[in-house]
């Protein structure tokens, strides 16, 4: 069960990343980018992370996402236009990806036929939830300050978003 | 073992499909020439490596790994909100979105 869940959205994962690339007008691209976000949240579901799975629809496909399609929307962003793009990109960029995977599955790999040393298991779906009890009693006690500070961060993020996107002269 | 198969997915699969979605996250970033989607690819990177943070979480039993998924989505939406913000300005002084003809700081 849990292998037909994870082939089924790890699919849809990945079709929507590649969709994303493929498409050349950007609310394609924006939708595709929400197909990938809610796929994830039911992936994370499975790995027993509930309250991140909710997190991740209410905030990525949710409020991210509204305003990537907003945006562009708003600037009525049209379809791209073709063109050669850097030759760096090309002649450095996708070897290094490449290598980086290459290199990132080759670890892995590895590190999975050594399980007992590094306790990478086989995942199942019985296997304990990760509740919001237990998440909120870290959240709020060794992570208070972090916490306190990210809210902060969004207040700063707030303001710095509408002094940037106000009119000028308009005051 | 067969039955066993059905009921469980290796974690190096999940932190495999992570990897993969980066390095599209990655090539996007690179070949997309409009503002908005290389910013969209920027937002895949970053969920792809917190698939990673909650499959290490999961296998490790840590919580905290996925109290850091949290903070990371936290500072991906104030990153989106100021990103689309300057994206806004940037299209009111120049009139496009095309990544080739930003090259520029100065107007």
């Amino acid at each position: 069960m849990h292998l037909i869940l994870f082939l089924i959205f790890a699919g849809f994962c990945l079709a929507g990343a590649v969709n994303l690339l493929l498409q050349t007008h950007p609310i394609n691209s924006a939708l595709s980018l929400i197909v990938v976000m809610s796929s994830l949240a039911v992936l994370y579901l499975l790995l027993g992370a509930e309250f991140l799975a909710i997190a991740q629809i209410i905030v990525y496909a949710g409020a991210v996402m509204v305003l990537f399609t907003f945006v562009v929307m708003l600037l009525n962003v049209g379809e791209e236009e073709k063109t050669h793009g850097s030759k760096v990109a090309k002649v450095v960029g996708f070897p290094a990806i490449f290598v980086f995977f290459s290199v990132i599955t080759t670890v892995v790999l590895e590190a999975q036929r050594h399980l007992d040393s590094l306790k990478m298991g086989g995942i199942r779906l019985s296997d304990a939830m990760t509740t919001i009890r237990e998440l909120s009693q870290v959240l709020f006690t060794d992570m208070l300050l972090p916490f306190e500070l990210t809210s902060v961060l969004i207040l700063i993020a707030i303001l710095g978003a509408v002094a940037l996107a106000r009119k000028e002269g308009h005051s | 073992m067969n039955s066993s198969l059905w009921h469980e997915v290796p974690s190096s699969w999940y932190l495999i499909l992570s990897a993969l979605l980066f390095s599209l996250g990655v090539i996007g970033f690179l070949i997309k020439r409009t503002l908005i989607t290389v910013f969209m690819s920027i937002e895949l990177m970053l969920n792809a490596v917190n698939l990673s943070f909650v499959t290490f979480a999961h296998d490790w039993h840590a919580v905290k790994g996925q109290i850091f998924v949290f903070f990371v989505m936290m500072v991906a939406a104030a990153e989106a909100a100021v990103g689309l913000a300057i994206i806004i300005s940037v299209y009111r002084s120049r009139a496009t979105l095309n990544v080739d003809q930003i090259d520029l700081m100065k107007l």
